[in-house]
């Protein structure tokens, strides 16, 4: 066959691309061919991006914030400090003396008040589990089988849920949403930006990864096992049910993985022989052959390959200390990382060992009792795994009510915290709420300070965030303002609500 | 059983009873509750488990004195709804008495007679400054969820001390669901009850049943219907709310509370009218069922402002979380409450709400339940450095500060197990 190198196909490097570049699908890639040549049949591979986000930042307003209390998210405390505003972007944090900028630039008086880079929370069902909580809204866990990493809990956002106007309220710039804990694997999560929108993919933090939610313990062997066989094998029925769950689903992935890693190492040397076919000498006249198959798609390995490829973060919901440590020598086993426990109930048992393995632990601060796994909560939980030398402490939410005030939730672990002698200051706690999640979101890069060329997610609070009679006054996101406090008309209403009793009221 | 026995007189050596030499709290600034307000300063002298005055005189001869100097001195917190004891684990049914749908009998049931005063959250809850609670179990099979109780945070064995104070209904959606399938059906359903416990026992003679109830049960539905214990209506949409109030004309005896009343602000001004008073949860603001789609933040402020009688809680945090409402009353300030209003909705108005006002105030002869705070007892970051339950200084320990200890420090020798707490 006479296979002739025309256009090199423009998704080849896919598999390595960045998942924010847009990428032609396999299908509509343009071969030109020329007779009596053949088009060179492009190397199979899928479009990283399919829903690619749509975000545009509401209009960004360059603004000087002065005379604050400033936490900068990295555990420092600026008094009479300013955060400057240009382009969507923070460019200047601290002493306003040492601040440029154009005359005129709007300039907002914060004395006595405090700002903060914005919340993050790093777990949320928020459009997935909408209010109100109708029996067609039920839309966050998708119950047909133990292991549904093929779905992606971005298809079930819907962008009108109120409850993202009142996590707004509450100082939240940017969230993961997560399919629920109901499988082992329960599918992609996507991380999106605190903004009213038409679509989810009008929510979705530009460049921000792909997370995977897994799921340990009671809910998955209850709602399998315990269902009563209503599900596809009726397995897990226990703890050792679950892991021998996650092994096989990895065992899989790794199998699936050295397939498409075999054709893309077959491919590159097929085209080399076709972009180089040896000389015909006429002892070896037979070419580079066909090009080689490649292996069958498989929707729910393919988010576990981008897991093994390091693509794909790995979010697991575990409240129990001996099943994380479980969970950290399964990912050892498998080799993969496992970015962040959800729930934790009891970091503060293995907090050593949390922090040995670089695994933040994604907390409530007091919430327990309501089962079993949940038996041993305290409310120092977060302050312990936050004291650990390499410990990373995550305030989360799981909760449309809780989303609303993690600074509150941040409060009370660290005042029982203190009060058990564990020193921390607020400035510090702080970076349980935005730069830690940033960190474990893998979006760090991007948000969760305030740095300079960060984007301007930013919160200006009424006092201190810390105390229960402090609320949001001012929310940034991209340096353009989502939710004013003082100003009805600059809080957003969902369709939902338009009609309904309570309209546009204060919420 | 010998072992059970030894730790029950260790229990009861722990918490000993008030004895007759008068304790002096002085120097705090101290909210009474009372028309004396908040007085700076000041010295609550308490004695024989009684307060024996609040003033800003020396404390007498032979106090003991505790030093409260830049202290908050406040009446123990007292939850209007609350299911600690009633659940060790929520999910594990063995553990939880919060129902029981697969019992004949729902008015008649006693959540005194489930409470379990070794429960963990019970101590959990007292050291966050909660001395007393209502106990409050929850319907399953029709509307009533029986007969609520009251109980100190003691964890003694004595902990209840009124057991049959409120009796609660459900209605709006959920009393709809539970009723057969619609508004009608709860609200013909309640009627009805009502009619039987009127009727009880002279409509009972030939079958033993009324129309809708068993004599038992009409029996227990009496003292409601004659207005000597008050009826907790759990509704939520101000259509609903309004329905129940209008009760009132047809059951002018039943003394009714309303618990949730979500929508309350929007018919504010009928329940201060109607002189009814309410048990809000501050933080419902999202529009999570159609009865409460007007839900804001604002609500518990609006009621107040209106005149209506306002308390605290969160029913759906009861069983483990009763000791949130120090939160959820800062929250409210936070929403336009006046501090000393959302101070009483978890004090004083929820014990008014069941006739015990030697409760929830600082004042001679009340009860001394004390609490003294490192700071503003709404504020979130503070907590309690000693809690007194009728005059007796309690443990500031639970099971979770036992954990937190055993665990603060992790790099000992040996395993944790062999460490005693």
């Amino acid at each position: 066959m006479n296979w002739r190198l025309k256009v090199l196909p423009a998704i080849a490097l896919a598999l390595g691309a960045c998942a924010t570049t847009a990428e032609p699908s396999a299908q509509t890639t343009q071969v030109a061919a020329s007779e009596p040549s053949k088009p060179i049949p492009p190397r199979v591979s899928y479009p990283k991006d399919p829903y690619p986000s749509t975000y545009k930042p509401l209009p960004p307003q360059d603004v000087l914030i002065r005379n604050a209390t400033v936490y900068d998210g990295l555990g420092g405390e600026i008094v009479n400090g300013s955060v400057l505003i240009q382009g969507g972007k923070i460019t200047a944090v601290g002493s306003e003396a040492a601040m440029t900028m154009p005359a005129g630039t709007k300039t907002i008086d914060a004395a006595g008040k405090w700002v903060t880079p914005g919340i993050i929370d790093i777990h949320s069902h928020l459009g997935a589990y909408p209010s109100p909580g109708l029996g067609a809204h039920q839309d966050g866990n998708e119950v047909s089988g133990p292991v549904t990493a093929e779905v992606w809990v971005e298809h079930s956002i819907w962008p009108q849920d109120p409850g993202f106007t009142r996590a707004m309220a509450g100082g939240i710039t940017a969230m993961q949403i997560l399919p629920g804990s109901a499988n082992l694997f329960g599918g992609r999560g996507v991380i999106i930006k605190a903004v009213p929108a038409r679509t989810a993919q009008g929510m979705k933090f530009p460049g921000a990864p792909y997370t995977l939610k897994m799921a340990c313990g009671e809910n998955p062997k209850r709602v399998y096992g315990y269902g009563g066989g209503r599900f596809p094998g009726g397995a897990p029925f226990s703890r050792m049910g679950n892991v021998a769950g996650y092994r096989e689903a990895w065992q899989r992935a790794h199998e699936y993985k050295r397939k498409w890693d075999k054709y893309n190492t077959d491919y590159d040397a097929w085209e080399k022989k076709v972009k180089s076919p040896a000389p015909k000498d006429g002892k070896d006249d037979k070419g580079p052959g066909d090009p080689p198959n490649a292996p069958d798609r498989n929707l729910e390995l393919d988010t576990l390959m981008g897991v093994l490829n390091g693509e794909i973060l790995v979010q697991q919901h575990c409240y129990r200390a001996d099943e994380m440590a479980q969970i950290i020598d399964l990912s050892k086993e498998f080799g993969y990382k496992v970015s962040a426990f959800h729930h934790g109930v009891e970091a503060y048992k293995i907090a050593d060992l949390l922090a040995e393995n670089g695994i933040c632990g994604a907390l409530w601060a007091d919430w327990w009792g309501f089962k079993a796994e949940a038996y041993d909560g305290i409310r120092e939980n977060l302050s312990i795994v936050a004291k650990t030398k390499g410990g990373c402490a995550i305030v989360h939410s799981d909760d449309a009510n809780g989303i609303q005030r993690l600074n509150q939730d941040a409060a009370k672990a660290l005042a029982d915290g203190r009060k058990a002698g564990i020193d921390i200051s607020k400035a510090e706690a702080w970076t349980w709420l935005s730069r830690n999640p940033a960190k474990a979101l893998g979006i760090l890069d991007k948000t969760g300070t305030l740095e300079p060329g960060k984007n301007a997610d930013v919160v200006i609070w009424s006092g201190d965030p810390f105390s229960s009679y402090t609320r949001a006054d001012l929310v940034f996101v991209d340096g353009a303002v989502t939710w004013d406090r003082q100003n009805i008309d600059a809080q957003p209403v969902t369709d939902f609500e338009l009609g309904q009793p309570g309209e546009g009221d204060r919420k | 059983m010998i072992r059970k026995l030894l730790l029950a007189a260790s229990i009861l050596a722990a918490i000993p009873a008030a004895v007759a030499q008068p304790t002096a709290i002085v120097g705090g600034r101290v909210v009474t509750n009372t028309s004396q307000g908040v007085i700076e300063n000041a010295t609550v002298v308490i004695n024989n488990g009684r307060v024996v005055s609040v003033n800003t005189a020396a404390p007498p001869a032979g106090a003991t004195v505790v030093d409260a100097k830049g202290k908050w001195v406040t009446p123990g917190l007292f939850a209007p709804f609350s299911r600690i004891g009633l659940a060790e684990l929520d999910s594990e049914d063995p553990t939880n008495n919060v129902s029981a749908g697969g019992s004949d009998f729902q008015i008649s049931l006693r959540a005194a007679d489930s409470f379990d005063p070794d429960n963990t959250a019970i101590a959990v809850t007292r050291i966050e400054g909660v001395t007393r609670v209502a106990l409050v179990g929850g319907n399953s099979k029709g509307l009533f969820g029986g007969y609520g109780a009251l109980a100190d945070t003691t964890g003694s064995f004595n902990s209840i001390f009124a057991r049959d104070v409120v009796v609660y209904a459900e209605m709006g959606e959920a009393g709809a669901s539970a009723a057969g399938g619609s508004r009608a059906a709860a609200w013909t359903w309640l009627l009805t009850a009502f009619d039987d416990a009127k009727t009880y026992p002279r409509g009972f003679a030939d079958d033993n049943e009324g129309d809708l109830l068993k004599s038992k049960e009409a029996q227990a539905l009496k003292p409601v219907v004659e207005g000597k214990v008050p009826l907790m209506i759990e509704v939520h949409s101000a259509p609903d709310i309004l329905q129940v109030l209008s009760l009132r004309q047809r059951e002018p005896k039943i003394k009714l509370i309303l618990l949730g009343a979500t929508e309350g602000w929007r018919v504010a001004d009928e329940i201060a009218a109607a002189g009814v008073p309410v048990i809000v949860n501050p933080l419902t603001n999202l529009p999570d069922r159609f009865e409460i789609l007007a839900a804001t933040l604002e609500n518990a402020g609006r009621l107040s402002k209106a005149g209506v009688k306002v308390a605290i809680a969160d029913p759906n945090e009861a069983t483990h979380n009763t000791r949130w409402i120090q939160q959820l009353a800062g929250n409210a300030v936070a929403n336009g409450m006046p501090w000393a209003d959302a101070f009483a909705a978890i004090t004083s108005v929820p014990a008014s709400l069941y006739g015990r006002s030697e409760l929830g105030v600082l004042r001679a002869g009340a009860t001394a339940d004390v609490v003294i705070w490192d700071g503003d007892p709404l504020e979130l970051m503070s907590s309690p450095d000693a809690v007194y339950i009728a005059g007796v200084a309690t443990p500031m320990e639970s099971r979770q500060t036992k954990l937190r200890d055993r665990y603060l420090n992790v790099d000992e020798d040996k395993p944790q197990a062999y460490e005693r707490q």
